[in-house]
């Protein structure tokens, strides 16, 4: 791409063309005239018109279209970068997440912290996980960053806050049990290419 | 007496077509690394013998393939790193590696440091030709700090090799996996050197070699600081944090005298508690060597200081009254002449029972022999080919001259003595030319005596001492040390066959010995006329730096501050004092090693009480900081005028240390002079209790670590504890002390051993100079 346009910064040469506006009202009179005729057309009562018709619509035929935010919340596309979830397993309701400690690494704000253990069933177990959502800038590499596909971005996106740091516990980001039918597989930043499989060698298993 | 010279003949050699200098005879590998060149390896240990395990070190040398850390350098050799023979070998092996290596780098603990996951990248593995069903492989623990998982293992065999030469506990083995056999179909199909490798690969895992399913060994954890996977970690270790979270602080470790060089690793406490906090302790695993108070006896901060004005104020005016100052070998040099000077300037005593039979009997050594210090070092030793070690119990006090030991068994075809009162089951195993005299109490002059019979250059001897050796009877001091005389000379010849480096590893029991005047004379005797190099162990910590910056006083009198000692007024690093105080993790400041090397270390974790320094600011004219005195060490004790902030902490490629300085070491030329006679009959009989602590057990810092478990008691052989009970009561002269029995299986013989790391506890009270006391002891 050439840069010429961009380089050309002399303004000075080029053809402007002046607007043929209207004489402006001169006297005391023709401003009063001005203000009254513009004011004063009949499109302001087709205006209060349609606004009553559609009152009524709304009110006493059901036709209402305005969401009721903050009790209603429209979709929001899969790309937007919100608040995080951390999803479950479908098959055994268990926790993706298996700790590996890389989302944290790679968190640009460093907003990411976690504590990991040795469990009694020979397992990486997370003990604690916390976001700093005051410092986190949604940037979604955490999400891009997991192998697990455990940490995604979801649909919350209200961040605001009382306080600078506020934190979110991994139950708090954790989707809930009873609502493990209602997880969705996020399709956001991070997730797997629908022609992921062309994209590997499978590899020889002896079995 | 001179100093050790090692005189290393180098030769050119040609690697890739530029030409490099080698030293003769070293293996490739070596000789590449020491000129920063880069050959692909796992299987192979500095310092340990080769075990050809993985085979991926293969290069051409003039034409032939060979591999590089078990073939030797020639002058003019050629060789190639690369050729496409060897690129595929080399990505066939990576691929085996590969087979049914559980895809869980995610939660290893090996990730981000992983050998197989960087060679696996450096040879750009991106697909799999092979594959075998997999064995199901249990995980299991090994012992209070090992845990195995056997499904990482590569089986190269470093954990195995190590411990059996450079530990000596030879603890861990390959077994039998009862894997599914290769197919006979590969071998003409793979690269034959991948084939081999994998054939044994599929075969093995490592297990405990006494056939159970514990390890019963000395816990240093070098096994798990060489695994090049996650197969070998930490119990306490696992899965808790990841290698890239974890800052390295370099350092020196605490405990005992040999300053290895190790790194604290830390990262904050938790999500809760962003304080720092030591996760681990690793070292570089090619040039030092750890034991386990080193890698695991990190955590004995003192977390609860704070800056206490009223404590401090009471500090102050407690050591101006001071008459005297009881302290430890636990101790920086800076801090060390700290009190020095306060000696100088106030006239405090310093009273410091653990080091001062040292510091006297390194006096009587540099009166005797005109050196200002022994001439050996552990590095020095490594080099050697006979071993011979008086006056210490080597497994318990000075891990690093029991690897020097070990190590000369194992790789440079050599032999060993070993004498000491104590049995010790597991120094006889270190090699087959290695002997051990169990003799009595009191007859260490007769064991030094027994050298000159055997080593000495006889026409060299002063007129008296040659006669009275010629006085002994044939064998009688081989029976006297409790000797078979005649299978011993029988198999004396064959261990000296070939030897040409001696050293003479001298430890703690000759300092406070009665006569230890006649032990110099001996050692100054045999550096003579036998060319031993002699290294002595301090018997702690830092006792050597303390031994050479202090001048420390007979006993205590009088109003006492202690330094993490008892005293009137205790400044303690334990947080139990008076007054807080750093410990060793929380501050900078430099140690002397018992290879003569004053080495930095650094603080890891935050401190936020008063230092030592801060009290020297108000009694006496003190630097703003503790480094600041490092440059002020005395030099006519062979230290130099170096700032903390211009020493180096590393060590280069070749394996050279080149931590801090080497303290210089004056040679006087002193005429050795005639050493007296002895007393046959002056031993020690009845029971009899010797003052030495467990393996990775030093003092009360490691004692306050979390993962060490042996525990302050008396120490016996299987069989005496049996007859003692579960608790004895040891009656002294002065004294007397109630402690539980503890079996410690490696013993041998009816000598106890009772710790002393509880300064609480005042063993060395108890005890005196001496090592060794007859006592009285009843079930308790
Ligand atoms: S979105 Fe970015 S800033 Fe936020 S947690 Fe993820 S990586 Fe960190
Ligand atoms: S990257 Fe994913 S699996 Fe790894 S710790 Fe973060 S959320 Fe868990
Ligand atoms: S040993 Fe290495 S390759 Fe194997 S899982 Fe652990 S990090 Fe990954
Ligand atoms: S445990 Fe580690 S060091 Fe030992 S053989 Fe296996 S991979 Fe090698
Ligand atoms: S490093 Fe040479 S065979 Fe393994």
């Amino acid at each position: 791409m050439s840069l010429e346009q961009f380089k050309d910064r002399n303004v000075g040469t080029q053809n402007y063309v002046k607007l043929d506006l209207d004489h402006s009202p001169t006297t005391g009179w023709c401003q009063f005239k001005q203000v009254v005729k513009r004011t004063f057309k009949p499109e302001l009562f087709v205006g209060l018109w349609v606004t009553f018709r559609e009152m009524i619509n709304a009110l006493f035929r059901g036709k209402m279209h305005t969401t009721q935010y903050p009790f209603e919340k429209l979709p929001i596309s899969p790309r937007y970068r919100a608040i995080h979830d951390m999803l479950r397993l479908m098959e055994s309701g268990n926790y993706r997440c298996i700790g590996c400690g890389l989302c944290e690494k790679i968190c640009i704000s460093d907003c990411i912290s976690m504590e990991t253990k040795y469990d009694e069933n020979q397992r990486k177990e997370v003990s604690e996980y916390t976001i700093n959502f005051g410092r986190c800038i949604f940037c979604g590499y955490c999400a891009e960053v997991c192998p697990e596909l455990a940490i995604v971005h979801g649909g919350r996106y209200e961040t605001a806050s009382e306080q600078r740091a506020s934190f979110s516990l991994f139950e708090d980001m954790l989707t809930p049990i009873d609502q493990l039918n209602l997880q969705q597989e996020y399709a956001g930043f991070g997730a797997i290419s629908p022609n992921a499989d062309e994209n590997i060698k499978s590899t020889p298993l002896a079995y | 007496m001179s100093e050790v010279q090692i005189v290393d003949n180098m030769v050119d050699i040609t690697i890739d077509g530029v030409e490099y200098k080698a030293k003769e005879g070293e293996y490739i590998l070596n000789a590449a690394r020491a000129n920063d060149v880069f050959i692909p390896a796992i299987c192979y240990l500095t310092r340990c013998s080769p075990t050809l395990a993985c085979r991926i070190c293969l290069v051409e040398v003039d034409g032939k393939q060979v591999y590089a850390c078990n073939s030797k350098v020639k002058a003019g050799m050629n060789i190639t790193v690369d050729t496409p023979d060897i690129l595929t070998e080399r990505r066939a092996m990576m691929e085996v590696y590969d087979v049914n290596h559980p895809l869980q780098c995610g939660v290893c603990d090996q990730s981000g440091e992983c050998e197989l996951q960087n060679y696996t990248l450096e040879l750009q593995v991106d697909s799999q030709s092979y594959s075998i069903p997999d064995t199901k492989r249990e995980t299991a623990n090994w012992s209070s700090v090992l845990h195995y998982d056997p499904g990482l293992c590569i089986v190269c065999e470093r954990c195995t090799t190590v411990c059996k030469d450079m530990i000596g506990d030879a603890a861990i083995t390959t077994a039998k996996r009862g894997g599914e056999a290769l197919d006979k179909s590969w071998k003409d199909n793979m690269p034959k050197d991948a084939y081999a490798m994998w054939n044994k690969l599929q075969k093995s895992v490592i297990a405990p070699s006494n056939g159970t399913g514990s390890t019963d060994c000395s816990d240093c954890g070098e096994c798990i600081a060489v695994c090049p996977v996650g197969a070998l970690v930490s119990r306490d270790f696992v899965y808790t944090s990841n290698a890239w979270d974890l800052k390295r602080i370099p350092a020196v470790s605490a405990h005992s005298s040999d300053g290895f060089a190790i790194y604290y690793e830390t990262k904050p406490a938790g999500i809760e508690d962003r304080t720092e906090k030591i996760f681990r302790v690793t070292n570089e695993w090619n040039f030092v060597s750890l034991d386990g108070a080193a890698r695991f006896a990190y955590d004995f901060e003192n977390d609860t200081a704070s800056k206490d004005e009223t404590a401090f104020n009471a500090g102050v005016e407690a050591l101006t009254k001071a008459e005297t100052i009881r302290f430890n070998s636990l101790i920086s040099n800076e801090e060390a002449l700290m009190l020095q000077t306060l000696k100088e300037k106030k006239g405090v005593k310093l009273y410091n029972p653990e080091v001062r039979p040292f510091q006297k009997f390194l006096k009587l050594y540099n009166e005797a022999s005109g050196a200002s210090l022994y001439n050996g070092s552990t590095d020095t030793a490594l080099k050697c080919d006979f071993a011979v070690s008086v006056g210490g119990a080597l497994r318990n006090d000075s891990p690093g001259l029991k690897y020097a030991f070990n190590n000369i068994q194992k790789m440079n075809k050599g032999a060993g003595l070993y004498f000491h009162p104590v049995g010790d089951k597991l120094i006889p195993t270190f090699g087959k030319s290695v002997e051990c005299f169990t003799h009595k109490v009191g007859l260490e002059e007769a064991t030094l005596y027994l050298l000159l019979e055997l080593f000495a250059d006889k026409d060299k001897l002063p007129s008296d001492t040659k006669e009275y050796l010629a006085s002994f009877g044939e064998n009688e001091l081989l029976e006297l040390l409790g000797a078979d005389a005649e299978a011993f000379m029988k198999a004396f010849p064959k261990m000296m066959k070939k030897k040409e480096n001696f050293v003479l590893m001298v430890g703690e029991d000759y300092y406070g010995h009665a006569k230890a005047e006649n032990l110099v004379k001996l050692i100054v005797l045999l550096e003579a006329t036998a060319g031993f190099q002699v290294v002595m162990n301090p018997p702690k910590s830092n006792a050597l730096g303390v031994a050479l910056i202090c001048e420390l006083d007979d006993e205590a009198t009088g109003y006492t501050v202690g330094y993490n000692e008892n005293g009137d007024f205790k400044l303690s690093a334990l947080g139990d004092g008076d007054l807080d105080m750093p410990a060793m993790n929380q501050q900078e400041g430099t140690f002397t090693t018992l290879s003569k090397r004053v080495v930095p270390t650094n603080a890891a974790l935050d401190y936020n009480g008063y230092v030592l320094n801060d009290l020297m600011a108000k009694l006496i004219d003190a630097p703003s900081q503790t480094i600041d005195w490092t440059a002020y060490l005395p030099q006519e004790k062979g230290y130099q005028a170096m700032d903390f902030d211009d020493m180096l902490n590393t060590f280069d490629n070749a394996g050279q240390d080149n931590r801090g300085y080497l303290l210089k070491v004056t040679y006087d030329e002193v005429e050795p002079t005639d050493a007296e006679k002895f007393d046959k009959d002056d031993v020690l009989d009845g029971d009899i209790v010797y003052r030495a602590n467990p393996p990775r057990q030093f003092n009360d810092f490691s004692d306050k670590a979390h993962q060490i478990f042996e525990a302050f008691g008396l120490y016996a052989s299987e069989e005496r504890a049996k007859a003692l009970g579960e608790k004895a009561e040891i009656l002294f002269k002065n004294g007397k002390i109630t402690v539980d029995v503890i079996v410690d299986a490696k013993m041998e013989g009816d000598i106890v051993a009772l710790s002393d790391f509880k300064s609480a506890e005042n063993v060395y009270e108890l005890f005196g100079e001496s090592r060794y006391q007859t006592v009285t002891i009843r079930k308790g």
